[in-house]
This record gives structure tokens, C-alpha cells and sequence, in this order.
């Protein structure tokens, strides 16, 4: 209703007199840049050179499970601890920290999903200039070199990755504040002091254990106080440092490496560009109203992970910190042109490539997992190996979402619902925005226009149909309000630096922001996702975090003020964790509600390290515009990259109303991205697929129909996923790891290995140019069946209706021609095999199958096949011979692409029954039809063609 | 609308009277095609296959024909009879997918669920909305005769009304000019007789001022004049600080003398000089501000307004030197001699601002004049609203009322619909706008733009546009959609998308001849 505009003027007004633009494009002006964050300016003020850190080789420790030893500063005198572990699967973990800091720094809980198991170090050699270790791994070294320190990773003759071989370690050590009693007389007696204060401390430390150590401590030199360090003004903002400066930083080299990825999430390139000439990259969680393209300001979510690629290997560097962190990347080929790079080749120029990144974050300590590949499978187990994988989603959520900020009212739901009937479209979740709850006091409903909301939850799982609604973590603070008052009488709000609850502006006005980083509190907030808690909620209603940067728009940088309070430690130690805490207190949420039966489904905009644990994440708010359809693939590329398969982006484009054509292509490009979710901006029009005549209707149903019936690919990848950590979308360049050609593609994609996406993304587009990659392979339009061969670029014509996707030789995918009103409705149906021969005549795939929406599958009950062509022999082995799952669902329909025509084809099944079947050969296209086979999918069974 | 529910009303009829067997999901339209044993063509003629592979669950036409009754197509079409009730077709993916679509059950014969057989009841409640489709239809279709009869009486009326118009307009322009004439006659001789007063009483007032300006220069010679020597000397004048020339806060003996023309001192006439330099500035001591008042000089003062004198009163008496008291007396006596206070002086200056009445002489001219204004006024406004009256009416009579002014009824009326929260307020062929329950300002969600229903069928919907801006966002319009009814009234409105609304509206003036309905109710039912 019109009433929104009016009563939520007030809101928008404050959010637009702090982004101070009503323009559609961001407002850099609301956001830091690394000059105006101070830590940032000073550690990047500090230029490569030589390193004041040396490693003190007599403190070496080495034990069965790790190495230490201490690192000083020859300039401030300040010691550092360092651990090396070596752990299982290739990983080594380096963790540097103040040896005696004056209070606990903050090292980041709940992100690793163990401690991480560790395999022995073994000293290699070792003199005074430094050690060497064995990571026990193909002649894979650490070499700790002493004066000054750095740590290089080696196999055989080569580097693979060096740590502060230019010096940038910098490790602001926690100080007291020059005005407090000591400092005051520090910094009038310097000299004299120092002399006292270390008599002080020798005689504190001869009564500890270590006196030989101790002995050697020399005072600590602090630097001078710089602008910034205690307290920092941004706009009208002043953040108080009670703690003074704490940032750290390093920087790592990767000779012979050209090629970086991830550190998500940005608005950038799948291949991360140099920073020398700007900011940069920054990750801190922030709600950055209409965002620019092709930067590297900070976005909804932070992911400290990159890959580094080049033909031989991939490897990859896991940040684990939690604050406001800059990465900068350069390179000494940049700029480079290829001319140029010729000429270095023909003139035999010694240079290596190199790519040199520098990490810097605002607080916390050092604790960096170098994930040594060599291939990038291996990187993606090995990251999974400590924060997890993407959770296994419900099979509906892989099906086609339809959202609105916002739907008004009930009848509005249904003659949504029923619009998908009339015009045959299929989809699965229905969502509602803020709109629908009362007040924006989330886990209630509006009175007026949501009063039955049970009625209305039933109506859709009727028609095998689900909701999500939006649960915000900010607040009302309003003492009528269940929520607030539980939070508030237990004292689980976040606190401000005064020590009172923290109140911040946004939707609902004045606000209180739960502290999530307390274990206790997400138990309370996931209890009251509990159906007699969360009135009105059923079953098949899911759930969505948005705001949960968490957004604050009167805060600094519209986020909350980093001197706020979770317990102990100050919100600058945790920011960019937040949001994955409030999704992860929600997914449990819905696990509870159901005794811990039911899979969850929960989406969210701000993400860290391990999200992919919680469900889906989206792009946030982007908008109706060619190039944000074109950035949704790189950005969702680089999230599956570094463990966030379950990736989309607002499909038509979030802010501004798409153009007819616009929408058709976003739909033809969301259909084949792993969140498939049209959303739109209350401001703007209608936008339901039917509301763009009849044409536009056919095409967009078309696009949705072919997601639907590849949902048993899609839901076995995730399967995949969910076993592996390795992306559904990927990058050509994980599967093609020698083609540079592939090593910066960012119009076209792969789910999984075997289908190739190259959708449409450039307005008025007549033909589109893939790259099929892979010198001896083929690969098939999936909608002509025509045959290309591998390592080419392919043009392609287009027309409105064209969505170029190929499905690669070698390769069998199942799929459910039967296309229904949603994926429920489809559990049943029985399936079609493609399978695409490679030019050995060969073809490999897998199909899973389970109950589509529970756990059970965790207990076993699944069915996991591997289908596998070769001799003219089609088979269906048992994967897991242990797993118990009965399927309904028969094979309706084996497609062979690229095949001879046989005489006959005799199906055995495992009753050692034979039968022959009945088949077309089309031979303009090679195209062989096995007719009604009909046998049970879950069962082994053969087809033999003669 | 009526049509539409019309033509399948007839078919359900047909269809239920016979049952002829024939494969699943295919209706008795297409029934031959389908012939038990004999080979099937798909119906796009694109291939033949044995029959026993109709709706045998796998897809072998391209146009899905060989799968009416199974999902196994994914285009197919699947023919509900639906015996009792309309029969319709669904996709054929809707089949077997455990929801009921078919109301006599038929496309879920293989899916687990349960569905009963409604199609008796659904052709009840259609065959009882049809009635009642009917009989609103008909009565509106009465009411629709009668108003557009009316309506054409009316625009007869008001054509015939605008003529009438013109003639008494052109007779009130003559009057208005007449009376024009007469009143700037009469207003001549008013002026110069009201300039004349107003002269008179603007030198009367200057001679007052003149003999009060005398008089406070006497008071406050006296004042001065502290020996009472008839001179007001240097000495005298220098007590009063507030006479500084230059403020700087000392009064020279030298800045008091050149006050006095140069003199030591200045007798009365002398000091009439001086006291136009002083007269601004000078602070009579009766009126000049008080030191502190003693706490005890304070306790006995009440709220009393009356007694408020004697606190100003009592300190004087206390705190002056008895050389003083003297002069005390005289400004008793001063004070007496007016009689009243600064302020209240200023008070009798405004009474005197009060222009005495005019001269019978001139009462009367004004008066003439004033009677002359207002006929004029009065005939010029008749002229006005004559015009404002035509021009509306103009305006109705060139409004498309549609095809037979049967929507004219509704020009200058307006139709609410109260909804929890606000008020909806249509005046067709002027605006619609909201306004909140509970207060606040009313909201324009459009004013008239143009009948906008689909072409043959453009008086259906009425578009409102151009309303309030909307925050980052369009001019607020309204959708009207207009349906058949006997009664005149706002139905729904709703807000489709962002400030776009939707506001359905039943009108008989949209209610189509119903004979046709008639005919079909009678033969078939």
C-alpha cells in the first residue's frame, strides 16, 4: 500500500542523508578508502625492504605436532610468537602472535570445523642462518631463514610460496597509551626508564620458569604515536581505540604465478587485478546501497581465501581474520603486454613471473593455512578439510524462487500462485520481504494484510509449494515486542563501548542488534524458530537473513560501530563474522523446529569463512542492468572458488526495472546458476514472468523449464559439493588447468564438469563466441545435439530463445523431462540418461537420489550410482553398496549422443532378466534413442548395444 | 465477461448428457483420431505408431498427441469431462502430481491422492452465479436504459441551457459595463472629499504633537532645574548621565554646555534649543530604573496587582536623600499634572490615532460610491459564475460519456471505499485519491486521463494518472476497472505494484444487453 512510501520516508531520508545521494550508483564517498582507515595507511605506508624480524633459532621448539620459535623486532624489540604446523592433507598453518601481548588478541572461534588433525615436522638441516623442515610431501621443504626472517615453501629447485620475502611483516604489538602513568614517563625519561623498567622486568621474569629468556628480553621500544592510533574520526564518526593500534600484516610471494582468485566478495573481474594503482581489495562486511562494477570496494561478505593458479599448480592462502582486512596484488608481469612478454620469451629473459600479494587486517593475529593443491581439486578439499563444505540444500531449493520486495498481502501470494499455473510456469518457493511482518518486528506477521498466515502456508504445500520469509538481526527495540524483551532480559544484546545495549537505525527504526558471537544467545534465537514460538510458521516456510553485515545506517559505513562490545571483545575483532553467526543461529533454528530431521534453507547476504555450512548466499542488492547480469557470473565464480557453491544474483536485476529483453536473459543466465531467485526493489514495476506479453512469458517459461529438468544434475553436484567442497559453478580453468586460454573466461562457465554455459549477456546480441575447451575433446549443444570439438572458439548465432549450453563428450547426465508445477511435484517422474560419447566412444556420470529433503541421507539412505558407458555397454554400479534408498522413479529414456547405430540393444537387469528395447537413430545427428527401458533407477542394470 | 461464461455453460451441458469410451484424457471433439487397434498418426501427421502405444507413459509425438491421458509429454494436453460441470483442458503435467485439478478427479488416477468428485457442486455455483450474472445484468441493463435516457434528456437540457446562457450573458455584460460606469462616477467626488478629511485630521494631529512636545520640555525643565532657579545649569544637566554625548560614560562639563548652546546655563527658552538634542534620550528619575529593593521593602507586597504602585513607591522614599524629597513632591506634582504614566500616554497618542467621522458631506458621497461598488461587484460576479457555469457545462457536454452517455450519471459524483486503513475516494471523470483513517492529509492517487480498455472494449477501464509523485519513484495512477452491476460502488482497490493502484468499480452503465443471455438461460438450462 502507498502508506509505505510516507511512513518509511523518514528511514530512506536518514539512509540517504548518510549515503547523502538519491543517484543510482554508490556513493564512494560513504566508504573508506585504505587512506582514510588508518591502519591501513600505515601498513601500506611501509614499503618493501628489508625485514626488522629475525627469527631467534636458539628459541626453536620442535615438537611431534608443531614448530616455534620467536621472532623479534629489531627496531621496537618486540617479540613474536611463531607456530608451523604441518597438517593431514598438504596444508601447512602458520601462526604468528605476540609472545607475551598484554591482553589476549583475538583468534577466530567457529569458523574451522576441528581443530585441525597435524602430521609430524621433520628438521631437515639447520645452522645459523636458519632450519630446514620436511612437509614429508613430494620433496616439499620449509626453509626458515634467521636474519631477517623469512619462510619459503619449496619443491625440489622450486618456490612455491614465500612469506615476507619483501618484508611487510608488521605486527603492531598491544602498548599502553603514552598518557597513562607509565607511558607519560616513558616518554619524559625514555632512557632512564627503559634501564628500570627492564631491571623490573628481569626480576619479574627470574621468578619465572624461563630465566635464560628472559635474560635476553630487551625493553620494548615503542613507536611513535601516529594520527589514528587511538582514535579514529571518519565523517561524524569517531571510533574510540581503547586498545590502541593492532593491525597486522604479511606478504606472500608466488613465483611463476600469474593468475590470483577469490577473496570475495566483490563486484570485480574472476581474476583478481593488480592493486599498485588504486585501493586495495577490501574485505569488511558492509550494506553498500547500488554498487559499482569492477572495483574493489567491500561488499556484503568477506571470504580471506586466494587461489593462486599457473599451469604446474594451484595453491591457495587461507587469512583466518575476522576484521576489516585489505589485500593488495601486484605483479611484475602486469603491464606487461603479451608483446612484451614475447619478446621476454624470444630474448630468453631470466624475469619469472611473479605475483606478490600483502595482506593487512585491523586487529587479531596472523593465522594463515597455506593450502599447497598441487591441483585445484585438491585446494577445494583442503579448504574443506577446515571450515567444512556447502551444506546439502533440499532438493526445492534448487528450483526456481520467486521474490518481491514486496508481496502486500495473502491475495496477493495466491494470484501469484496461481499466475505460475495459468501460465504454466513451474516454481517452488514463494518469498516475502519486511513487508509482511508487523512492524518489522520480525517472526510476526502483519495483522492486517497476513492474518491467516497458516491458511496461506497450506494452500501453497497443497500445491507442493514453499515460502521464505525474511528474519532480519536488527531489533525493534520495543518493549510490546516478544523478541526484543528476550534479548533484552537476558542481556544478549550486542553492547556499546559505554556498556549499554547497543542501539543502531534501520527498518524498524530504533533498533537492537543481538550479540550472535554468543553461543548461548544463537541457542535462544534458534529456539525461537520453533513452530510454537514463530507463530504462524509451518514446515514448508524457510528462511532468509538480509541486513546481517549487519547493516546499521546510522553506524560508520552504515555497519555497526567497530568500538561496540560482544563480551570481551570489541566488534573491530569480529566484524566480518557476524553475519555468518546469524545465519548459522537460524539454520539451526530450522533443524531444531524439526527435531533435527528436516534439512534447513536459509539465505544470506553477508557471509565469512564457512558459510557455505549455513545454505545459500546472493549477490545483494544489485540492479537492472547488462553489466550486473554480466558480474554475476565472476562473482558467483569466485564464491564457489572458495567454498560458497549455493551463489546467485537477483534475477532481472534488484534496484530499476529491467528492459523485456534484459529480463528474458537474466532468467535464460539465472536458470543456470546455482541460486535461481528473481527479486525486485519495492520502487519498481511488476515484474512476474507474465507481465512482458506472451513472448517474453514462452521464452522466460522455457528458461525455467530447462533448470527443472536438470534438477537431478543440479541436486547431484551439490551432492557433489557437499562430499568434496569442490565448486558446482566453476571457472573453465579448474577443469582445463593447462589452457591459459581459460584462465580469465568470465562470460562462460561449467556446473560441474560436464555442461558449459555460455549465456547471453550483451543487449542486442546475435552471436555469442565459447570457448570448448580441451584438445581432444567434443562437446554437444545440449539443444541441437550438434558436435563441436574441444580447444575452439565456437560462434554461436543467438536468438531471444538461444541459450548456449553444451554438455561435454564423455559425459552422462541424468535428467526429468517431466516438467511440473514444482520439484515435489516431479519426485516421481522417471528419468532421461544423456549420455555424450567422447571420441573413444565413451561417456561417465553419476546419479543421486535420495528422499530429496531430510537428513536420512546422513544415515545412508541414498542411492548413489555410477553410470558408465564403454565397449557399447551402459551400466549402473552401486556407489555405495552400503546405502539403503528405494526410488519410485524408473529410467524413461537413454539418449546417446554421438553414437553408431546398433542392431539391437538388450537391457539386463538385476534380476539377470534380459529384454530388448526399442530405439531411434537419427542419423543427421547421430542421435540414438533407447525407448522405455523403464527399469528402476536405483537398481544395477545394463544396456548392451550391438 | 458475461459472454465468456456463457459459450462453456453450453458445452458442459452437451458434453454431460453423453459418455462415449475413448482413450484417456482425449475429448469427444477428437475421439475419432483416436481408433481402438488400428495405427495412430500424431495429429501434426509428423509419424504413426502402433495404437497400443497411445498413453502407453513415453512421449513418441512431437505435438504429444499419442499422450493425452499420461505426463509423459512434456506439451500435452490433457481434456477433463468433467461431468456436471465445465469440462477443460490441463496440462498433462498435471497429471498424477498428487494435486486435484480435474473436479470429477480424472487426472489423478495413479498419484496416491484422494480427490473427490465436485464437479456436481462447482456446476451448481456456476449455474447459481450465472443466474445471478444474469439477473444483475439484466436489471442493469434496465437502470443502463433509463440513464441513458436521462443522460440524453440531461445533455439536451444542458446544450439547450448553454444557449439560454449565452443570451443572459451578453445582457450582464452590458449591465456589468453600465454599472462600471455609474460606480466610476460616483467614486470621483468620494476621493477628493476623503483626501480633504484626511488632511484635516493629519494637521490636527500635528498640532497635538506639538503642545505635548511643549509640555514633557516644561516637565522636564523642571526636572532639571534642581535649585528651582529658573535655570537649567551645566551642574543640573551633568545628573543626568544618560545625556552623554558620545556614551562614553563620563558627562563633561564641556559635552553639557555645548548641549546648552555653550552656555553655563539656560533658561527656558534657551533649553528649547538643547531639548530637541535631549529629548530621546532623556530618562525622567520617577520612571528611572531602581536599585535593589530592601528584602523588608518587598515582604508586605502581594500579588495585589493594586498594590504594585506602592512597591515602587516605598523604596524611592527610603533610598533618596531628603534633598530630594523634594523634588520627589515635584514629580508627584508632575505626575499629577498628567495624571498618568509614559506608557498610558502612549496609549492616549493611539487614541488620538482615531480618525474622526467624516463630515456629513462626505459620508454621503462615500456612501453613494459604495453602493455603486457593490452592484457592480455583484453583477460582475453573476457574470463570472454565468461563465464558470457555461464553461462547464461545455466541458460535460464534449465529455466522453461512452457510446450512449451512459456513464454521465457518474460526472460530479464521487464513491468511496473505506479500507482499514484509508479512505478511497473515486470521482469519476476527476480524480481518485486516498486519505488516511486516522488522520493525515488526503493523497491524489490521479486525476482523469482517458477511457484505456482494450481495443472493442475501451469504456471497461478508466486511467487516472499524473497523482503525487512517489518517493524515488512515478506519479502515483489508478487502474479503474469497470464491471457490471445494479449498483453504483467502489468494490476493491489494491496497489498492484509501487503506486500503481487498481481500483475495481461495478457500474450498470457497463451492463450489456442481455438477451442473448436470456435466450441461452431459457433453451439450455
Amino acid at each position: 500500500m502507498a502508506a509505505f512510501p510516507e511512513r518509511m520516508a523518514s528511514v530512506l531520508l536518514l539512509w540517504l542523508a548518510v549515503s547523502l545521494t538519491a543517484t543510482l550508483a554508490v556513493d564512494r564517498a560513504n566508504f573508506k578508502s585504505c587512506d582514510q582507515s588508518a591502519f591501513c595507511k600505515r601498513q601500506r605506508a611501509l614499503k618493501p625492504g628489508e625485514s626488522p624480524y629475525r627469527a631467534l633459532l636458539e628459541t626453536m621448539e620442535l615438537t611431534n605436532t608443531r614448530l616455534t620459535l620467536q621472532l623479534k623486532n629489531d627496531k621496537n624489540k618486540v617479540r613474536l610468537l611463531l607456530e608451523l604446523y604441518r597438517l593431514q592433507g598438504n596444508i601447512t598453518r602458520v601462526k604468528i602472535n605476540e609472545l607475551k601481548p598484554l591482553k589476549p588478541r583475538y583468534e577466530v572461534p567457529d569458523v574451522l570445523i576441528r581443530e585441525p588433525p597435524t602430521e609430524p615436522l621433520s628438521l631437515l638441516s639447520q645452522d645459523e642462518n636458519g632450519v630446514v623442515l620436511s612437509l614429508g610431501v613430494d620433496s616439499q621443504r620449509v626453509i626458515v631463514s634467521a636474519r631477517p626472517f623469512r619462510l619459503d615453501i619449496m619443491q625440489g629447485r622450486d618456490v612455491l610460496l614465500s612469506l615476507n620475502s619483501r618484508g611487510l611483516l608488521a605486527f603492531e604489538h598491544l602498548r599502553l597509551r603514552k598518557d597513562t602513568f607509565f607511558t607519560l614517563i616513558t616518554s619524559t625519561f625514555a632512557s632512564v626508564w627503559d634501564i628500570v623498567k627492564s631491571v623490573l622486568s628481569r626480576q619479574a621474569d627470574g621468578e619465572a620458569e624461563d630465566a635464560s629468556l628472559a635474560n635476553e628480553e630487551e625493553a620494548v621500544v615503542n613507536e611513535k604515536d601516529e594520527e589514528g592510533m587511538w582514535e579514529e574520526t571518519y565523517k561524524s564518526f569517531t571510533d574510540s581505540k581503547p586498545n590502541g593500534p593492532t593491525a597486522i600484516g604479511l606478504d606472500f610471494s608466488f613465483p611463476g604465478v600469474e593468475h590470483v582468485y577469490g577473496i570475495p566478495e566483490h563486484a570485480d573481474t574472476l581474476r583478481l587485478k593488480t592493486t599498485e594503482n588504486g585501493d586495495p581489495y577490501r574485505l569488511y562486511n558492509l550494506d553498500v546501497f547500488q554498487y559499482e562494477l569492477e572495483n574493489q570496494m567491500a561488499l556484503y561478505g568477506s571470504v580471506p581465501v586466494m587461489l593462486a593458479h599457473n599451469a604446474q599448480r594451484t595453491t591457495g592462502i587461507f587469512w583466518l581474520n575476522a576484521a576489516e582486512t585489505w589485500v593488495d596484488i601486484s605483479s611484475n608481469t602486469a603491464g606487461k603486454t603479451v608483446f612484451g612478454k614475447m619478446l621476454d620469451y624470444v630474448q630468453g629473459s631470466s624475469e619469472t613471473p611473479q605475483t606478490d600479494v600483502r595482506w593487512i587486517s585491523e586487529s587479531g593475529i596472523i593465522d594463515v593455512f597455506i593450502m599447497l593443491g598441487p591441483t585445484p581439486n585438491d585446494v577445494f578439499a583442503q579448504y574443506a578439510s577446515l571450515t567444512g563444505t556447502q551444506a546439502f540444500p533440499p532438493l526445492a531449493a534448487l528450483a526456481y524462487h520467486q521474490c518481491r520486495w514486496n508481496y502486500n498481502d495473502q491475495e496477493d501470494v495466491q494470484a501469484v500462485d496461481a499466475g505460475f499455473d495459468e501460465h504454466d510456469i513451474p516454481y517452488d518457493y514463494i518469498w516475502l520481504d519486511i513487508e509482511h511482518t508487523d512492524g518489522k518486528r520480525y517472526f510476526t506477521w502483519d495483522p492486517n494484510k497476513f492474518a491467516t498466515p497458516k491458511e496461506m502456508l497450506q494452500s501453497l504445500m497443497d500445491k507442493k509449494r514453499k515460502m521464505v520469509t525474511i528474519v532480519d538481526p536488527h531489533i525493534k527495540v520495543d518493549s510490546n515486542y516478544k523478541i526484543h524483551n528476550g534479548l533484552k532480559s537476558q542481556g544478549f544484546y550486542t553492547k556499546n563501548k559505554d556498556g549499554g545495549d547497543y542501539e543502531g537505525w534501520c527498518w524498524p527504526g530504533s533498533a537492537g542488534y543481538p550479540d550472535f558471537s554468543r553461543e548461548d544467545m544463537r541457542a535462544w534465537w534458534a529456539s525461537m524458530f520453533a513452530y510454537d514460538q514463530y507463530e504462524g510458521s509451518m514446515e514448508n516456510m524457510h528462511s532468509w537473513n538480509d541486513m546481517n553485515e549487519p547493516s546499521v545506517f546510522n553506524g560508520p559505513e552504515v555497519t555497526m560501530h567497530k568500538d561496540a562490545k560482544h563480551g570481551d571483545w570489541e566488534h573491530r575483532d569480529l566484524h566480518n563474522i557476524y553475519g555468518l553467526y546469524v545465519q548459522k543461529a537460524t539454520a539451526e533454528g530450522l533443524i531444531q523446529r524439526s527435531g533435527g530431521v528436516e534439512r534447513p534453507f536459509v539465505l544470506t547476504r553477508a557471509f565469512f569463512a564457512g558459510s557455505q555450512r549455513y545454505g545459500a548466499v546472493w549477490t545483494g542488492d544489485n540492479a537492472a542492468e547488462w553489466g550486473h547480469l554480466k558480474i554475476s557470473i565472476p562473482m558467483c565464480l569466485s564464491m564457489g572458488l572458495v567454498g560458497i557453491a549455493f551463489c546467485g544474483a537477483d534475477v532481472g536485476g534488484f534496484f530499476k526495472s529491467p528492459s523485456s529483453e534484459l529480463l528474458v536473459r537474466w532468467y535464460q543466465t539465472g536458470a543456470y546458476q546455482p541460486f535461481f531467485r528473481a527479486h525486485a526493489h519495492l520502487d519498481t514495476s511488476r515484474r512476474e514472468p507474465w507481465l512482458f506479453g506472451p513472448e517474453n512469458t514462452a521464452l522466460i517459461r522455457e528458461a525455467v523449464r530447462q533448470r527443472y529438468t536438470l534438477l537431478p544434475y543440479w541436486y547431484q553436484q551439490f551432492y557433489h559439493t557437499y562430499r568434496t567442497g569442490q565448486p558446482v559453478m566453476r571457472p573453465l580453468w579448474v577443469e582445463y588447468t593447462q589452457d591459459p586460454a581459460t584462465y580469465a573466461l568470465e562470460d562462460q562457465f561449467l556446473i560441474g564438469r560436464d555442461l558449459l554455459v555460455h549465456p547471453v549477456t550483451e543487449e542486442g546480441a546475435r552471436g555469442v563466441t565459447a570457448y570448448l575447451p580441451g584438445k581432444e575433446e567434443v562437446w554437444f549443444d545440449v539443444h541441437t545435439f550438434q558436435k563441436h570439438n574441444g580447444a575452439q572458439n565456437l560462434y554461436i548465432p543467438v536468438t531471444m530463445s538461444s541459450i548456449p549450453v553444451f554438455q561435454r563428450g564423455g559425459s552422462i547426465i541424468p535428467r526429468k523431462l517431466r516438467v511440473r508445477r514444482s520439484s515435489t511435484c516431479m519426485e516421481h517422474d522417471p528419468y532421461t540418461l544423456m549420455v555424450a560419447l567422447d571420441p573413444q566412444g565413451a561417456a561417465e556420470g553419476e546419479l543421486y537420489i535420495d528422499d530429496g529433503h531430510t537428513f536420512n541421507f546422513e544415515k545412508k539412505e541414498f542411492i548413489h550410482r555410477k553410470l558408465s558407458f564403454a565397449n557399447n555397454i551402459l551400466s549402473s554400479l552401486n556407489l555405495s553398496p552400503e546405502a539403503q534408498f528405494s526410488t519410485s522413479s524408473s529410467v524413461e529414456r537413454i539418449v546417446i549422443l554421438g553414437a553408431k547405430k546398433p542392431t539391437k540393444a538388450t537391457l539386463r537387469t538385476a534380476d539377470g532378466k534380459s529384454s530388448q528395447l526399442e530405439f531411434d537413430f537419427d542419423t543427421a545427428t547421430s542421435v540414438l534413442t533407447l525407448r522405455k527401458p523403464g527399469m528402476n533407477a536405483g537398481t544395477d542394470w545394463s544396456v548392451m548395444l550391438q | 465477461m458475461t459472454t465468456m461464461h456463457l459459450v462453456p455453460l453450453l458445452l458442459l451441458v452437451t458434453v454431460s448428457a453423453v459418455e462415449v469410451q475413448r482413450p484417456r484424457g482425449v475429448p469427444l471433439t477428437k475421439k475419432h483420431f483416436y481408433a481402438e487397434g488400428t495405427p495412430f498418426t500424431c495429429l501434426d501427421g509428423s509419424r504413426t505408431i502402433p495404437f497400443d502405444k497411445v498413453n502407453d507413459d513415453y512421449c513418441d509425438c512431437q505435438d504429444a498427441s499419442d499422450e493425452p491421458g499420461t505426463p509423459a509429454c512434456p506439451n500435452g494436453r490433457f481434456h477433463c469431462n468433467n461431468a456436471g460441470y465445465r469440462s477443460f483442458f490441463i496440462p498433462s503435467s498435471r497429471i498424477n502430481d498428487g494435486i486435484c485439478d480435474c473436479c470429477d478427479a480424472t487426472d489423478e488416477y495413479n498419484s496416491g491422492a484422494t480427490c473427490q468428485n465436485t464437479c456436481k457442486e462447482l456446476g451448481r455455483q456456476e449455474r447459481e452465479s450465472l443466474y445471478q450474472l444474469a439477473e444483475i445484468t439484466r436489471e442493469g441493463f434496465m437502470i443502463k436504459q433509463q440513464l441513458i435516457k436521462e443522460a440524453k434528456k440531461g445533455l439536451e437540457a444542458k446544450k439547450s441551457k448553454v444557449s439560454e446562457l449565452g443570451a443572459d450573458k451578453k445582457l450582464l455584460e452590458e449591465k456589468v459595463e453600465a454599472l462600471r460606469t455609474v460606480k466610476e462616477t460616483a467614486e470621483e467626488p468620494e476621493k477628493v472629499a476623503k483626501e480633504r478629511h484626511l488632511k484635516a485630521w493629519e494637521d490636527q494631529k500635528a498640532a497635538v504633537r506639538t503642545e505635548k512636545d511643549n509640555a514633557r520640555m516644561a516637565e522636564v525643565f523642571l526636572e532639571l532645574d534642581d535649585d528651582g532657579d529658573g535655570f537649567v545649569s551645566v551642574t543640573e544637566l551633568q545628573s543626568h548621565t544618560e545625556l552623554d554625548t558620545d556614551s562614553d560614560g563620563s558627562f563633561t562639563e564641556t559635552e553639557a554646555q555645548a548641549i546648552l548652546g555653550g552656555l553655563d546655563e539656560a533658561d527656558p527658552a534657551a533649553f528649547q534649543a538643547a531639548w530637541k538634542d535631549i529629548k530621546d534620550k532623556f530618562i525622567s528619575e520617577a520612571q528611572a530604573p531602581l536599585e535593589t529593593p530592601h528584602s523588608e521593602a518587598r515582604e508586605p507586597v502581594s500579588d495585589n496587582d493594586s498594590e504594585h504602585y506602592s512597591e515602587v513607591e516605598i523604596p524611592e522614599e527610603e533610598e533618596e536623600d531628603d534633598d530630594l524629597e523634594e523634588e520627589e513632591e515635584d514629580d508627584d506634582h508632575d505626575e499629577a499634572d498628567f495624571n498618568t504614566p509614559p506608557a498610558v500616554q502612549e496609549k492616549v497618542d493611539e487614541d488620538e490615532g482615531t480618525m474622526p467621522p467624516y463630515d456629513e458631506e462626505t459620508q454621503t458621497l462615500i456612501d453613494a460610491a459604495q453602493k455603486a461598488r457593490e452592484e457592480f461587484d455583484t453583477a460582475e460576479r453573476a457574470l463570472r459564475e454565468l461563465d464558470d457555469q457555461m464553461k462547464n457545462l461545455e466541458k460535460e457536454t464534449s465529455s466522453d460519456f461512452g457510446p450512449n452517455a451512459e456513464f454521465a450519471y457518474l460526472y460530479n459524483q464521487c464513491y468511496e471505499l473505506p479500507t482499514s486503513e484509508y479512505v478511497y475516494r473515486l470521482c469519476p471523470f476527476s480524480r481518485v485519491s486516498q486519505k488516511p483513517k486516522y488522520g493525515g492529509s488526503e493523497t491524489s492517487l490521479g486525476t482523469w486521463g482517458q477511457w484505456d480498455g482494450p481495443e472493442g472494449n475501451i469504456y471497461s477501464v478508466m486511467k487516472y494518472d499524473h497523482g503525487m509523485g512517489c518517493w524515488q519513484g512515478p506519479n502515483r495512477s489508478t487502474m479503474v476497472k469497470l464491471k457490471c452491476g445494479k449498483e453504483t460502488v467502489v468494490t476493491s482497490t489494491s496497489e498492484p505494484s509501487r503506486c500503481e493502484y487498481l481500483m475495481e468499480f461495478t457500474t450498470p452503465a457497463l451492463c450489456q444487453d442481455p438477451k442473448t443471455l436470456d435466450h441461452m438461460l431459457h433453451t439450455e438450462l
